[in-house]
């Protein structure tokens, strides 16, 4: 028998293109503005999203035919908060910087959507194997999103990526800045990623017209 | 034998019939129609026309554009020497055909303004046709009015790059995403703006960028200074700018390329009005807006709740009226409120718009921490409340009318079914 069926491997590839969580369902999307102004906060993002859907899916899979229908919200929320506090606990010990940039959002992985909406939708549901491919999934869906957005608003608004400079030094005017070009600091905030997003979002409806919908 | 000879009129309309049906066929006909009224006819049934075409509506705004555009390519010059004159203490009296209408001037006009204009259009007008041969449909002219606007509300050093990414940004996202001209939610040429002002504020801020050269000869023995007049009192330094008040509104002044002359703008708002292309209820409400708003921060410094030392005290003790004479307050209530597409379609919606942009402006002209200007900002805002505004009109509307109905006996000899019947259609 192998590993992943046809099956396991749509649980993961779905997310990624054709039911990607932010773009087609539009969920997550106030992480994906707050936090994507740089590239490495994405990516720290999207890996502790990882880690909470995963696991979060596996737990509440497996207690899937315990959890009393009239309470399961709350049961989640013990689930995903214990969770991200591990997630919150490990970054502020091993990467306090960054744990610093991404400040509140890591608490509010807690109020992501997509957790929710993946507990309730697919772990009640089906056993912790495919819960957990579930969970990687739609994580790995999510930030891919967020790290294109991250790359394009960094790259624009900083001219730089995971903090290496990529244009040159804005301020002794070398690489690109020397022929005048200056970084874009409508790229740095929240709005921008909206935008991004939109963009994302229309380019993909308009490579694969079947996902539009009808008014 | 003349009629044989294919006259340029006839060549082209056998290109046209050429090209029709393939996929550069609007690209060719937005040229060709600039030229020529096609020669389709309608086929059947008789159809009523008007000169006004969206194309004649268009260069109607930009005829009353044009005296604004000279007067700021003079005005360019004007204020780059007389820059150069106050730095070198030298006294300067303006003289309109001494040293304003000069050749000088002009010049400046033309390197620093013209090329604004070429990369607006060129930019604007790529992006437009790339649309409308991807999507299949005619190029709309939609941007024509938009292209002119651009130039005339940024400062007159912007690098011509950026102008372009904002361009860009601004036909596509302002108004290709909601399915082009007409369709729009934000006026673009103010999407252009407010995309360059937080994309690259450091060229849309500031006291250098209003005066060609100001930002080259920074730091140097012969800098000039390009503050504004919103810029001096947005650091209570009212006492520093010696413009009369005939400057401020005849538009001897730095600012934005075609902002300054008030008397112009002025000129272009009566003919605007008198083609009716333009709404006046916006005009009128807006600058009535504009002097509430004055009023009441005069009023609040008058009680003495601002002191002098207030950083806002140098813009909220500027009399009410002059808010309306310098700064792009004029210009945007003329040429950018009036927007029939992104404005309120109602005529009680228009008061409430008009209203609420002036009265918006001069508020962001104070509080604005970053810029004492606001009329761009005020005026996306309303746009975006504008279908809102619009909704409540008709709302109320609906409303009196069925009250009306309600009161009002129908018929004397209706029945009291039928009356409700009567009530439930109008509903």
């Amino acid at each position: 028998m192998a590993l992943l069926t046809k099956k396991d491997v749509s649980l993961i590839s779905d997310p990624l293109a054709d039911n990607n969580p932010i773009t087609i369902q539009v969920l997550g999307i106030c992480s994906a503005l707050a936090i994507t102004a740089e590239l490495k906060a994405s990516v720290v993002m999207a890996i502790a999203v990882m880690f909470v859907l995963g696991m979060g899916n596996v737990v509440i899979s497996l207690m899937r035919n315990i959890i009393p229908s009239k309470i399961r919200i709350i049961v989640q929320l013990i689930v995903v908060a214990a969770l991200v506090i591990v997630v919150d606990q490990v970054l502020k010990a091993f990467a306090y910087e960054l744990s610093k940039t991404l400040s509140v959002f890591v608490g509010l992985i807690i109020t992501n959507c997509i957790i929710m909406g993946r507990f309730e939708a697919f772990a009640l549901a089906n056993g912790p194997w495919r819960s957990f491919l579930d969970g990687i999934g739609n994580s790995l869906g999510y930030g891919l999103i967020l790290v294109i957005v991250g790359f394009f608003r960094e790259l624009l608004g900083s001219g730089t990526l995971f903090g290496f400079a990529i244009l040159g030094d804005p301020i002794t005017k070398t690489g690109l800045y020397a022929t005048g070009y200056e970084n874009n600091g409508f790229m740095i905030i929240p709005p921008a990623a909206l935008i991004v997003v939109g963009i994302i979002i229309w380019v993909q409806r308009s490579r694969t017209p079947a996902l539009i919908e009808d008014n | 034998m003349s009629d044989k000879r294919l006259t340029f009129k006839k060549r082209l309309h056998i290109i046209k019939h050429h090209y029709r049906g393939k996929k550069m066929a609007p690209a060719f006909n937005a040229l060709h129609t600039f030229l020529y009224t096609p020669d389709e006819t309608t086929h059947s049934g008789s159809h009523v026309r008007a000169a006004d075409d969206l194309k004649r509506t268009m260069n109607t705004v930009i005829t009353a554009l044009i005296p604004v555009l000279l007067f700021s390519m003079f005005n360019a010059g004007y204020q780059h020497y007389a820059a150069i004159d106050a730095a070198n203490g030298v006294a300067r009296e303006l003289s309109v055909f001494g040293n304003f209408l000069t050749w000088d001037n002009f010049w400046i006009g033309i390197i620093k303004v013209l090329p604004l204009v070429i990369v607006s259009y060129g930019v604007g007008l790529l992006v437009e046709f790339i649309f409308a041969v991807i999507k299949g449909h005619e190029v709309e002219e939609g941007y024509l009015v938009t292209g002119m606007l651009v130039p005339l509300i940024v400062p007159i050093d912007t690098p011509l790059w950026m102008l372009a990414v904002a361009v860009i940004f601004g036909v596509i996202i302002g108004k290709e995403v909601f399915g082009g001209t007409g369709m729009n939610i934000l006026n673009p040429a103010l999407t252009i703006r407010a995309f360059l002002f937080f994309a690259y504020p450091t060229w849309m801020s500031g006291d250098k960028v209003w005066v060609y050269e100001a930002v080259d000869r920074a730091g140097g023995p012969d800098a000039i200074s390009g503050e504004t007049i919103l810029g001096y009192l947005a650091q209570n330094n009212a006492s520093e700018y010696s413009y009369s008040l005939s400057d401020m509104f005849f538009g001897f002044i730095p600012g934005s390329v075609g902002e300054t002359s008030t008397f112009l703008i002025l000129l272009g708002g009566l003919f605007l009005i008198f083609s009716k292309i333009a709404s006046w209820r916006i005009m009128l409400s807006a600058v009535i807006g504009a002097l509430v708003m004055g009023l009441m921060f005069n009023g609040i410094v008058d009680q003495g709740w601002i002191g002098e030392t207030s950083k806002f005290y140098g813009l909220m003790s500027f009399p009410f009226w002059q808010h309306l004479i310098v700064g792009g307050l004029a210009f945007g209530i003329v040429y950018m409120a009036t927007d029939p597409v992104t404005g309120s379609q109602t005529n009680r919606g228009k008061w409430f718009y008009g209203f609420f942009i002036g009265f918006m402006s001069v508020m962001i002209r104070v509080f604005n921490p970053a810029y004492p200007e606001g009329v761009f900002l005020a005026i996306l805002l309303m746009n975006v409340f504008a279908p809102t505004i619009d909704h409540y009109v008709i709302r109320g509307n609906v409303k009196r009318r069925l009250k009306r109905m309600k009161n009002a006996n129908v018929l004397p000899t209706d029945s009291e079914g039928e009356k409700k019947k009567l009530q439930v259609e109008t509903a």
